[in-house]
């Protein structure tokens, strides 16, 4: 029976429309960079462009001029090989995609870079900074928004309400650091306030089967009315100066701890190893919250109750229970990334500090696809965009306007664009009733 | 382990799914509990399990009482089940399915629990690989996931709920061999099915549940006409009346279809054939080898990634389900609740779902409520709707007579190919008899049908040609005089035109 070979007709491959459409988004997102980065390349007149690989200007540390115009170069040739590759369709489906969407980026990024200081005209020409550091000084309420959001999609809660997890966070955190007079102690509460908002999440969401999506959006309302509402509360110095003294007069914000040795990397170093302990919190956080759900009796548990509730349920796992800790623990984590807005920077709450930094935070979890590393790797990408926009204010080469809007659009083509169909926990936003 | 249950009753609301129920289970014995769907087996089954409270009665393990508040209590009392739908994570590996739920320690040891599946799967010849993923294995397998996981747990009673649905006649030998091993080795079995060949293959007794009520027990010499007329309170005709197949013109041609689903697999893989008019074409196979996609695709409720759908002339493929039911497409979804009917809608709005545009029911945008009326008194009637009134929802009447809605609707205009899948799925004997009849009738009048089934016995029943699906291709296209066996190792990939790509 084997012998016979009518299957050999149909061993052409047939083309899907999905993968179709992939080949255009690729060609057409190529091709825009392309031809963005070869305008850019033309327009430059000065080929030198000044770089200071340091934190700040110093008698040793002084900017050093280098060929910004080669690098443009290269990085058009890199756009270029990947746009000959997506014209050809053989753009690989595994990671390896990833590692070419990730080199279009950066060749793009330091092509604009170098382009944005090129020819200045300007008394004093400013340069460019390794944008690393301060990405990573950036990232706390970001990766641990995200992380927050795996955790609770995992488990099968949608938590849209990271936003106010985070508003919540930087607000208590504030009024309790100031009160204690405890950084320390004000994180701990900032932790504690993201774990009230998710009670309440948990409560709507798991006890009384109200929309999840509807609820996080209305715990987001909440957190930003009530916030600004207490901030407004706490009397001015002329109102009551103990009062004010002893809410608003907060310890001095958390100090970049340098571990020495390893802070004198190049490039890297003074991004991982000369931060503040919340953005160390923040740097291990994904490998707990890895470790957690991947190799733990918990973690496996928690995916579980995400993907198949009800198979959960026959082997004796109490469902709601493994829910309502995954929400809490994240919870704690994203309250815990709220104090970055005041006791890991100013010090002092401003009104909606966290500014849509929650929702870039949910991208980060679909972008990473519900992994923790994914999620974290898409929050510093968020964050260097964030970044960017604080580095680029120096120069009006491009409106600063536009510059502030750069990390949105960038989380819309990313989300929208090159995710792709990504396949959340099965389970995910359906709350568990048993018949 | 003796499980016996005494007087067990369930009742939700008014509704007596089970009525005092009597029933012991010796160790080392597989009982049958025969009957048919709704009869009330899964409700008790559930109590057995923790996973239902019942109103009245109790259980006894070895003359002990005992209560189950959860499943838990029921997997520490030594009973394991296997649901009909399984209870398996899919993105987990075998062997995380089986460990989950007493994992041994906080944390995960991966090696420990892979071994733990090894050792069983030897004790038990249960052939598994415990580190692959449950969504890349068979359906087969992953049932001997499913025993395993209670086995685990040292079940002393396995609970097989209605097991053999998603098997090929291979694996559910393959299966009843594995039953008589855990026989062997003390093990009690519940084996819950509606299909008599089984219960007399396997049984050492059987009984019948009926309406919520233990109606009789049997030994597995019974004949299966007296265990059908048991079951069904009745005697029923287990085979359907039908003529010698006038086939006509080709009328419905698919021609190399193929499709890739949303994960990018491809699920149907160069499909072609032709649907004939007056014929009954069957498509065989088990669950999941591209049977839904490609019926979806005749609707144009999926386009096809390549191929074309030809009727009278016109590639159908391209448009969409609306074009297609007007140019005379009939067809029997598969999940009636999610594409047959609107649960909360009428039976009388149900029975115009499709029809409400034509000039019959509406005039422009205002439809003709009294004609609707009629309408659904009239097919209310023909079809033998067993429901209160035409305005009763849909979602609240029996199965079959919910799907007798949906064929009823779709037997009201005129058709050219009617394409039914999983026909009788969840339907009573009685309506079965009904369905099938009705289908054959449309077939005399000249109408190309297409049926897809898992169902061997009704492929059987009706198909004057069989077509058996494997792995995304149509293997083989047999007239149904065929041997079952042969069939079985068709859809079981063996065989036929491509026996090497199995």
């Amino acid at each position: 029976m084997s012998t016979t070979t009518t299957v050999t007709a149909s061993e052409k491959p047939v083309r899907d429309r999905t993968d179709k459409l992939r080949q255009i988004k690729l060609v057409v997102a190529f091709g825009i960079v392309w031809v963005l980065v070869l305008m850019m390349a033309l327009s430059i007149d000065n080929s030198q462009v000044l770089f200071l690989n340091a934190d700040e200007l110093s008698k040793e540390h002084q900017p050093e001029p280098f060929n910004g115009l080669r690098l443009v170069w290269i990085g058009f040739a890199i756009v270029s090989i990947a746009l000959v590759v997506a014209v050809i369709n053989r753009i690989p489906r595994n990671g390896w995609a990833m590692l070419i969407h990730v080199a279009v980026g950066l060749s793009f990024y330091a092509a604009f870079t170098v382009w944005y200081y090129a020819d200045q005209t300007a008394a004093v020409e400013a340069w460019i900074t390794n944008p690393l550091p301060s990405m990573v000084k950036y990232c706390p309420p970001l990766v641990l928004g995200a992380l927050a959001g795996v955790v609770c999609e995992r488990a099968g809660v949608i938590n849209i309400a990271i936003e106010a997890q985070l508003l919540m966070g930087a607000f208590f955190g504030a009024v309790v650091s100031a009160l204690a007079y405890s950084n320390g102690v004000g994180m701990i509460a900032a932790s504690l306030a993201g774990v009230v908002v998710a009670l309440m999440l948990g409560l709507f969401s798991l006890r009384y089967h109200v929309d999840q999506v509807v609820v996080g959006v209305v715990l987001i309302a909440l957190a930003l009315g009530l916030t600004t509402f207490l901030r407004g509360q706490i009397p001015t110095e002329q109102e009551n100066a103990h009062l004010n003294t002893l809410l608003s007069d907060s310890p001095d914000p958390l100090t970049p701890i340098e571990i020495p040795g390893l802070s004198s990397i190049p490039v890297l170093g003074r991004a991982l190893f000369n931060q503040s302990i919340l953005v160390y919190l923040a740097l291990l956080a994904p490998f707990l919250v890895w470790f957690l759900l991947y190799q733990t009796r918990w973690g496996l548990r928690v995916r579980a109750v995400g993907e198949h509730p009800k198979a959960a349920d026959t082997v004796g796992i109490r469902v709601n229970r493994v829910r309502w800790q995954a929400i809490l623990f994240g919870g704690a984590l994203a309250g815990l990334g709220g104090a970055f807005y005041t006791v890991g920077s100013s010090g002092s709450f401003n009104d909606n500090a966290a500014n849509g930094q929650g929702f870039m935070a949910l991208a980060a979890v679909i972008m990473g696809r519900w992994h923790p590393v994914g999620a974290t790797m898409a929050a510093l990408f968020f964050a260097l965009t964030a970044a960017m926009k604080d580095d680029f204010g120096l120069v009006t080469k491009v409106p600063s306007e536009l510059i502030a809007i750069a990390p949105y659009l960038a989380t819309l083509i990313a989300v929208a664009g090159f995710v792709g169909r990504v396949r959340p926990p099965a389970a995910d936003g359906q709350p568990y009733v048993k018949d | 382990m003796q499980l016996q249950i005494q007087g067990l009753t369930r009742r939700f609301g008014d509704f007596v799914a089970n009525d005092a129920i009597d029933l012991t289970i010796e160790p080392g014995e597989i009982h049958c509990l025969l009957g048919e769907n709704g009869a009330g087996k899964s409700t008790l089954m559930n109590m057995l399990y923790g996973l239902l409270e019942p109103s009245e009665g109790q259980i006894l393990l070895d003359g002990e009482p005992v209560t189950f508040a959860s499943p838990k209590d029921a997997i520490n009392a030594g009973i394991g089940m296997v649901h009909q739908h399984f209870m398996l994570v899919p993105v987990f590996t075998v062997a995380e399915n089986v460990m989950l739920g007493r994992e041994g320690g906080p944390v995960l040891n991966r090696g420990a629990a892979a071994q733990r599946v090894r050792d069983l799967s030897d004790r038990y010849g249960l052939r598994v690989d415990p580190k692959a993923l449950v969504e890349d294995i068979p359906v087969g397998v992953q049932q001997r996931v499913e025993i395993l996981k209670a086995l685990a747990n040292d079940a002393k009673v396995l609970i097989l709920d209605e097991p053999t649905a998603v098997l090929t006649p291979q694996e559910i030998d393959e299966l009843m061999g594995i039953m008589r091993e855990l026989k062997a080795q003390g093990t009690s079995i519940i084996f819950i099915t509606h299909k008599l060949r089984e219960v007399k293959a396997v049984g050492d007794r059987i009984s019948v549940i009926r309406r919520g009520k233990i109606v009789g027990t049997a030994e597995p010499t019974a004949t299966e006409a007296e265990l059908a007329e048991m079951m069904v309170g009745r005697a029923v005709k287990l085979t359907v009346d039908k003529d010698a197949a006038e086939v006509g013109a080709p009328v419905l041609e698919a021609r190399n279809i193929t499709i890739i689903d949303p994960r990018g697999h491809e699920v149907v893989k160069d499909v072609s054939f032709e649907a004939r008019a007056g014929e009954v074409l069957g498509i065989a196979g088990v669950q999941g080898n591209g049977q839904t996609e490609l019926i979806k695709s005749l609707l144009g409720l999926i386009r096809p990634s390549a191929g074309e759908i030809m009727l009278d002339g016109d590639d159908i493929g391209r448009y969409g389900p609306r074009r297609s039911l007007e140019a005379g497409i009939g067809y029997i979804p598969e999940d009636r609740s999610h594409d047959g009917y609107v649960s909360s809608f009428s039976v009388r709005e149900n029975l115009v779902l499709d029809l409400y545009r034509s000039p019959e029911f509406s005039n422009g945008p205002a439809l003709k409520l009294a004609e609707i009326e009629r309408n659904a008194d009239d097919r209310i009637q023909e079809f033998d709707i067993r429901t209160t009134s035409r305005e009763t929802p849909v979602g609240s009447l029996s199965g079959g007579n919910q799907q007798k809605v949906v064929v009823a609707r779709e037997f009201s205009r005129p058709l050219k190919v009617l394409i039914a899948s999983q026909p009788t799925r969840g339907v009573d004997v009685g309506s079965i008899e009904f369905i099938h009849k009705r289908i054959i009738a449309e077939r005399d009048r000249g109408t190309a049908v297409i049926i897809v089934s898992t169902e061997l016995d009704e492929i059987f029943a009706l198909a004057d040609r069989i077509a058996v699906m494997y792995d995304g291709r149509i293997v083989d296209t047999v007239s149904p005089d065929i041997e079952r066996e042969q069939i079985g190792l068709l859809m079981a990939g063996a065989g036929g035109a491509e026996g090497g790509a199995a």
